[in-house]
């Protein structure tokens, strides 16, 4: 869940998606699920690789086709995801310990 | 023949399993190799269990095989990038490592 709640940092934010198929999708997050599936508002597309898309303002892009997510570096705070990342990694360890 | 477990005096500092080997990372430069020929240089601030990954100050490295149809002469191109702050998905790595060394 941690990346989920850190998406929801990010709504209304602007970020670059680049699918698996090289596909570049820049525009404004405007939602996201656990499966990290993202909704985008405001889309921009490069014409040339994309023309499918060229004339479309809004999307749902499943999660699994995602490969990466440019963000704002100064929408994010480090020390933050780090912490974070300890907590969640204990928790993954406890609930690991508890099913055997 | 036993495991011998590490005493751990504060909380998760034993590495048991290969996911603690990258908790020691977090923090610190290091290499990711993707599928599809990339391989990403950052600094480490987030993984999951998917090793799905937030790096900061990033190099990617795309190694792009080009044959001529000509000569039949295979030449590799090796395309860098550089971004900011970077969201992986886990399902496209397939290793984690310190960064590598080279010369």
């Amino acid at each position: 869940m941690l990346f989920y709640s850190f998406f929801k940092t990010l709504v209304n934010k602007d970020v670059v998606v680049e699918l698996k198929n090289d596909i570049m999708i820049s525009g404004t997050l405007a939602g996201v699920d656990q499966f990290l599936n993202l909704k985008l508002e405001n889309i921009v597309v490069n014409e040339e690789k994309c023309p499918q898309l060229a004339s479309v303002k809004s999307c749902f892009v499943r999660g699994s086709v995602v490969r990466y997510v440019q963000l704002p570096a100064t929408e994010v705070e480090t020390d933050l995801l780090q912490d974070a990342t300890r907590k969640e990694h204990s928790n993954q360890v406890a609930a690991a310990e508890k099913t055997k | 023949m036993s495991l011998a477990k590490v005493p751990s005096r504060e909380k998760g500092s034993s590495v048991d399993e290969p996911l603690d080997l990258i908790r020691l990372s977090l923090d610190e430069r290091i290499y990711v190799k993707l599928r599809g020929d990339r391989e990403l240089r950052g600094q480490l601030h987030a993984y999951d269990q998917h090793l799905n990954m937030v790096l900061g100050n990033v190099e990617e490295t795309l190694t792009v095989t080009v044959v001529d149809e000509r000569t039949y002469e295979e030449r590799v191109q090796v395309k860098t990038r550089n971004i900011d702050m970077l969201f992986v998905r886990g399902d496209g790595v397939i290793l984690v490592s310190p960064p590598l060394r080279t010369g």
